[in-house]
């Protein structure tokens, strides 16, 4: 409506041609073009600068596991491995705390709480990442190497996923601090979404005589479940591609191995860690490092699309 | 006060100027090893002479190399002597410069354990080929009679980042043993044969404090700032020597005759008190500078830093270039066209 009078009014004016609203299109899709401008240059630069290492290793890059850059020998599996495993491990954790608390924020605490508690959330995601890396190496690597650690193996000790050397820092030490990193924003994201839901709606379920968990459980969480599964992707995608926490807890150590106590390494910390110093054929595997998490983000995407679509044609209500 | 008015008012736009653009200001990078001395160089050689200006970059020594190649820096600085590849890449010649020195020490932390560990070239190379794996083994228990070594096994920890102290350490530890040689080799960044790794020094430190029973390596400098136990490593002549400055001052007066071109490695030298993980770090010098402001700069600070400046380098924790090294130097300076 308001756009038909404005273009109306810019027919009456001589100059329409330059009138506000084009200005205003042309520079806003100037901004939103300049987005797929960006992209579409970082894959290229990418695909072009790992072309030496394309070349001679092809797809035996993505699945030999030898790193050595004194022969020239490259293979990204180990760090594949790392960075989809911490990312996993951290989402495990992180997911069932973000929605519940939440549920919490959003459904059941009294508003004062609520704001509180949602202000600190908001402060958390605000923490620098080196910061979280410190907390990690002074609290979380002595805890697990002397009590959670040996907590854990008492029980399970016997399986291949918790055997082993205790060292503090590994897999789950870095999926952890990631999960702490990750939750303020399952939990801030999840919680708009949430309080998106309209009141009628919770309201029609109590009137049928739903209890306040039967409402929240089968009205307002699946009215709500686009903006949290989108809050978990975007919490998958920061785990991802996170450096500095994860490389100063992870240990470094470019092997695969089982348990989830073991020294491992990932993607964005290797490409930290080596690339002021690489060279030829060296830098041109971390430039190729770069691309695999480049395309590994756009599969979290773009399943993450997948799965709203599948999800919405089940005919549920749309948010 | 005329005169005063006029420079200041001249110096005025200079103010506003990008840095780069100043014909008097000398853009460098490379090794962050040396850097806490450069930049007591820079600034004091600044200070006596207020139209140099130089804009030095701790960017990791490959990474000056690399900006050199490019031709975006006026020299570089590096722990490493340029390579055959690199030389190609360089295209005219490039003067090696070495300015101090300095050393990696082997840190530790074995709780309870007291007095000073001795390592032997043997112990350190098994320790991080894997094939020693716990303290209490003859390899380490032979070189520290006396000593109460607890039977637990090593935790080895090494850099992560490519840095110029891994290849010291490396290439000491090739020098010492064969399998090292064949099976890893040396170089700023190497495929560890086992151990944790963090970045940097101070994720070393980190990891060695955090972890009961490990060792790791880090610059001398860094150890004694951060006052960090380090063990005595014994040496060519079969004697243990304990890091200082004086140690690798002899490892390099007692290494063999300085080649012309100073791409030379003083790890292991020959002498009873040379300290065995020495090695010299360079500044990478242009044979040709076009620039004659810029030629006249760099070698009036190249003269400056190598006979007054080399007091400031004990005070910082790092060695003193030997004189005879200074006066060879002297005479390339004068090559440079």
């Amino acid at each position: 409506m308001a756009t038909s009078v404005a273009t109306a009014q810019a027919r009456s004016t001589p100059k329409h041609r330059f009138g506000a609203d084009e200005v205003a299109c042309g520079i806003t899709l100037l901004f939103a073009l300049a987005i797929f401008a960006i992209t579409l240059l970082m894959a290229i630069q990418l695909w072009r600068n790992s072309a030496p290492t394309r070349a001679k290793f092809g797809f035996s890059f993505l699945t030999s596991s030898l790193w050595n850059p004194v022969t020239d020998q490259f293979g990204a599996a180990p760090y594949i491995y790392g960075t989809v495993l911490t990312s996993v491990l951290a989402l495990l954790i992180a997911v069932p705390l973000g929605v519940g608390a939440a549920i919490y924020l959003s459904e059941l605490a009294v508003p004062k709480i609520s704001n509180a508690l949602t202000f600190l959330v908001e402060l958390l995601a605000a923490v620098p990442s080196v910061i979280y890396g410190l907390l990690a190496i002074f609290t979380l690597v002595p805890l697990m190497r002397d009590y959670l650690g040996p907590a854990i193996q008492k029980v399970l000790g016997a399986t291949p996923l918790f055997s082993g050397h205790l060292y503090g820092v590994g897999y789950l030490t870095a999926g952890m601090i990631l999960a702490i990193m990750t939750l303020p924003y399952i939990i801030s994201v999840s919680r708009e979404a949430l309080m998106a839901v309209p009141r009628e709606q919770r309201e029609a379920a109590l009137a049928l005589g739903a209890t306040k968990w039967e409402s929240t459980k089968d009205a307002v969480l699946p009215f709500a479940r686009l903006g949290i599964i989108g809050s978990i992707f975007l919490a998958l995608a920061r785990a991802l591609g996170e450096t500095m926490a994860v490389t100063m807890v992870i240990g470094n150590q470019p092997a695969i191995h089982a348990s989830l106590f073991a020294p491992g390494y990932s993607i964005a910390a290797v490409i930290a860690s080596e690339f002021a110093e690489a060279d030829k054929l060296h830098r041109s595997a971390l430039i190729e490092l770069g691309l695999v998490l480049f395309v590994l983000t756009m599969v979290v995407n773009g399943s993450a699309q997948l799965m709203i679509k599948l999800t919405t044609k089940k005919g549920s209500a749309k948010a | 006060m005329k005169i005063l008015v006029l420079t200041s008012l001249l110096a005025l736009p200079a103010l506003f100027a990008m840095p780069a653009m100043a014909a008097d200001t000398i853009n460098a990078a490379g090794a962050t090893f040396p850097a806490p001395l450069y930049q007591l160089w820079f600034g004091e050689y600044k200070m006596a002479h207020s139209d140099v200006r130089i804009n030095y970059q701790a960017v990791g020594s490959g990474a000056g190399v690399r900006q050199l190649i490019a031709g975006t820096v006026d020299f570089a600085a590096s722990d490493i002597p340029l390579t055959d590849e690199q030389t190609k890449d360089l295209k005219g010649k490039t003067f090696h410069f070495p300015m101090t020195m300095g050393a990696v020490v082997l840190t530790y932390n074995i709780p309870q354990l007291t007095g000073n560990l001795k390592l032997t070239p043997g112990a350190i190379a098994g320790m991080y080929l894997g094939t020693i794996k716990n303290w209490d083994d003859p390899a380490i228990k032979t070189a520290n009679p006396g000593m109460k070594l607890p039977s637990k096994a090593i935790e080895i920890v090494h850099r992560s980042d490519a840095s110029g102290t891994s290849f010291v350490f490396t290439d000491y530890l090739a020098k010492v043993s064969l399998e090292w040689k064949s099976k890893v080799g040396a170089a700023a960044a190497v495929s560890w044969p086992t151990g944790l790794s963090g970045p940097q020094n101070a994720g070393v430190a980190g990891l060695v404090k955090q972890t009961p029973y490990s060792v790791g390596y880090v610059e001398l400098t860094y150890a004694i700032q951060n006052k960090m136990a380090f063990a005595d490593v014994q040496n060519a002549a079969g004697k243990f020597v304990t890091a200082s400055f004086k140690g690798v001052s002899e490892a390099a007066a007692n290494s063999k005759q300085m080649p012309d071109d100073f791409k030379v490695s003083i790890t292991n030298a020959p002498g009873a008190a040379s300290y065995p993980i020495s090695t010299f770090t360079w500044i990478l010098i242009p044979g040709e500078i076009k620039d004659a402001a810029k030629k006249k700069a760099i070698t009036g600070f190249l003269e400056w830093a190598l006979t007054t400046g080399q007091k400031d380098a004990e005070g910082l924790q790092y060695a003193q270039v030997p004189k005879a090294v200074v006066a060879k130097e002297q005479k390339q300076i004068a090559l440079i066209k």
